[in-house]
């Protein structure tokens, strides 16, 4: 049943990897939130962190972009590398670490400005294009990947806060693309939406999939076997099982992964 | 709901727990009914003292609305005035002559009659007519028409607030002054304008020709420099506190400071710029500049609490999507919190200035309440302010300042009700739903 909702034939085989996390740690305070996470992620594929809320998954993800260094409280150890350049270095600034791992959040949270000024800001401040021709074209560049090009071409000059729902996520999307970032990282992505709107984004993340190598929070079991190839479970803080999505859902390992999958955990 | 708990037939059988709710409704409902109740009558309560503090004002003060004037035809006599003298010359005798001209019963011979018709146009008048002539010499020889205020007993009496039927002796006019200013209203020479010198004379000794326009101007200069200060530095600390200092023991110790500061009684501002501003770094008493920079000291907290609440309520969602493309610290805080902290930056602040603007006590103590009769030109030249205006006007025995005093106010009230108006409407129309 669920290999009737997989939309992609599985290629993970030839993928590189992207990101290679190894032992890492995060302490908010006194909590231990994520405890011991090895995990290689592929280039060129959707990887899908799954697990019941509070397990952990969205802050390893945070840790991908240093997203927790804005929490006071957090601290993050162990290795991770990206291109095999560890992430946490004291020669990386976080700035330029964001520019190369586009996020896109939970709540879609476009800029109070106009359409075109939410994808501009990105390529503006890190200085991407020098003539409004060269930013005009990597406006549209990104909304056409954003999948949203069509609906907006006509009112760029609109506020992006009076899309609907689902549109304003997919400009959040074309927001982060639009620094050609070589990875996206998404927190559950659909979870403020429709069924329609979610199967837009879905769609897009598959097209995305060509360009990137993304990795998608999700809470919907369904929505990980619809758009990823890799899938970990989190469970506790732990990864307890990172592997081909197919597998995982058909024939998982774990017992927590498969009681979770199953709906017996969660 | 009496008739709830009455109900024959309340439906199908629900068990304990529908009757104990329909027990406990009427008891509930009554409470609801009763804080209702008291919210209202608590609102009132604040209506109907607003309504008597306004009508007793307008009611004592819309007298000084409005200021008696005479017209009179003036000859300039060269003899009075002679060209020579300029700009020293008998004024004060041109105008009674030419009011002995028009009155019956006057002996223009009599001293003390004349003294007492001296005092009928106001005491500025002399200075009005001097200036004219100064301007322009050629007017000696010549009959010119002129509108002036006349004194205040006699304003008070055209106002009916002198009563005729007092004994002589304890009435400010005498019969026979009361006499002439009748006549003159039969002659139609008396009006009673728009009193426009209200907020375009600056005060004065006597009621009619004082005016609010040094104080006006003093205001203006003290906010200017008031908020020219506390705006750009009370953003400064509360940006910093907010988003950037770590938060530690140091901080919070700054930020309960920060809300002492915000306590502190104003006089206590006043014995320090006093001490401080006027005693060590030798600045000018009385000047507007000062009062601005004791008006910042304690305005500056208000605008770090407003600014603070402000940033904070930016949701985080804005900082995560400007962090996630790529923006430094920075440029998350003055590219997108700050913009959107605007509105109620501007909403904290304007009811900074406008506290700051009624603020009477620490003006006091650094000599904002002297006697003051020329407009001040700049911020380091001695002045007045509203609300000091307000307390020497209180403190004048004259009759006339009276009703000035509760105009001053009015218009004063006016500064504010307006200020507190513009920030409503900021953060109504900048207001965002997130």
């Amino acid at each position: 049943m669920m290999n009737d909702m997989r939309k992609i034939e599985r290629d993970t085989a030839v993928s590189d990897i992207k990101i290679h996390a190894r032992d890492v740690q995060v302490f908010y305070g006194d909590t231990h939130a994520i405890k011991d996470v090895s995990v290689d992620i592929l280039d060129k594929t959707v990887t899908a962190f799954i697990g019941p809320s509070g397990c952990g998954k969205s802050t390893f993800l945070r840790c991908l972009n240093r997203m927790n260094d804005t929490i006071d409280i957090a601290r993050v150890k162990g290795d991770i590398q990206i291109d095999g350049n560890d992430i946490y270095h004291p020669s990386i600034d976080p700035v330029q670490l964001r520019a190369k791992v586009g996020m896109v959040f939970q709540k879609p949270n476009p800029f109070p400005k106009s359409i075109y000024d939410n994808i501009a800001y990105g390529p503006r401040i890190h200085g991407l294009a020098k003539t409004k021709a060269e930013l005009d074209e990597i406006v549209e560049r990104s909304l056409r990947r954003g999948a949203i090009w069509d609906e907006v071409k006509d009112r760029l000059h609109e506020p992006g806060t009076g899309l609907s729902g689902g549109q304003q996520q997919r400009l959040c999307i074309a927001r982060a693309v639009a620094t050609e970032p070589e990875v996206l990282l998404m927190d559950e992505p659909c979870s403020a939406l429709d069924p329609i709107a979610t199967a837009q984004v879905e769609d897009l993340i598959d097209e995305l999939r060509r360009n990137y190598s993304v990795v998608i929070v999700t809470h919907s079991m369904q929505q990980a076997a619809r758009v990823s190839q890799n899938t970990a479970f989190f469970h506790l803080g732990n990864l307890v099982e990172y592997r081909e999505t197919g597998q995982i859902f058909t024939n998982p390992e774990d017992p927590r992964t498969e009681s979770y999958i199953t709906g017996r955990i969660g | 709901m009496a008739d709830v708990t009455a109900a024959t037939d309340p439906g199908p059988k629900t068990g304990s727990t529908a009757d104990a709710v329909r027990a406990s409704l009427a008891r509930r409902n009554r409470k609801q009914k009763i804080l209702q109740v008291l919210g209202l009558g608590a609102i009132s309560f604040a209506f109907l003292m607003l309504f008597i503090l306004i009508a007793s004002l307008v009611s004592s003060g819309y007298q000084a609305f409005t200021q008696t004037h005479i017209t009179l035809e003036v000859f300039i006599d060269p003899e009075e005035v002679p060209l020579e003298r300029l700009p020293r010359g008998g004024f004060d005798d041109v105008l009674e002559a030419s009011l002995a001209s028009v009155l019956k019963d006057v002996d223009p011979d009599d001293r003390a009659t004349m003294r007492a018709l001296g005092g009928l146009p106001s005491n500025g008048a002399q200075f009005r007519l001097r200036d004219r002539v100064v301007e322009d010499p050629d007017l000696i020889g010549q009959t010119i028409t002129m509108t002036v205020p006349v004194s205040d007993p006699y304003d008070q009496l055209n106002k009916g607030l002198i009563d005729r039927r007092t004994p002589e002796e304890n009435r400010r006019l005498k019969d026979f002054e009361i006499a002439w200013f009748d006549q003159l209203v039969a002659m139609e020479a008396i009006s009673k304008p728009l009193n426009t010198g209200l907020i375009s004379n600056p005060d004065s000794r006597f009621p009619e020709l004082a005016g609010l326009k040094g104080a006006l101007i003093g205001s203006f200069w003290a906010l200017f420099v008031c908020f020219v200060i506390s705006f750009p530095l009370g953003i400064g600390a509360a940006i910093y506190l907010e988003e950037f200092a770590p938060k530690n023991k140091f901080s919070d110790f700054v930020e309960v400071n920060i809300n002492n500061l915000a306590a502190v009684p104003s006089v206590v501002f006043g014995l320090l710029a006093l001490a401080v501003f006027i005693g060590w770094f030798g600045l000018p008493r009385s000047a507007p500049f000062v009062g601005g920079m004791t008006l910042a000291l304690m305005t500056m907290p208000t605008i770090i609490i407003a600014t603070r609440a402000a940033l904070k309520a930016v949701p985080p969602s804005i900082r995560e999507a400007a962090l996630g493309v790529g923006a430094s610290k920075h440029q998350v805080v003055f590219g997108h919190v700050l913009p959107l902290a605007m509105p109620g930056i501007l909403t904290g602040t304007i009811i900074g200035l406008a506290q700051a603007l009624g603020e009477t006590a620490p003006l006091l103590l650094i000599g904002m309440n002297a006697f003051i009769t020329s407009a001040p030109s700049g911020p380091f030249d001695s002045a007045t302010a509203l609300p000091t205006q307000i307390f020497i006007w209180a403190d004048s025995p004259e009759r006339g300042f009276v009703s000035r005093t509760s105009a001053a106010i009015l218009v004063l009230l006016g500064f504010l009700i307006t200020m507190n108006a513009v920030s409503i409407y900021l953060r109504n129309k900048f207001e965002r739903n997130w």
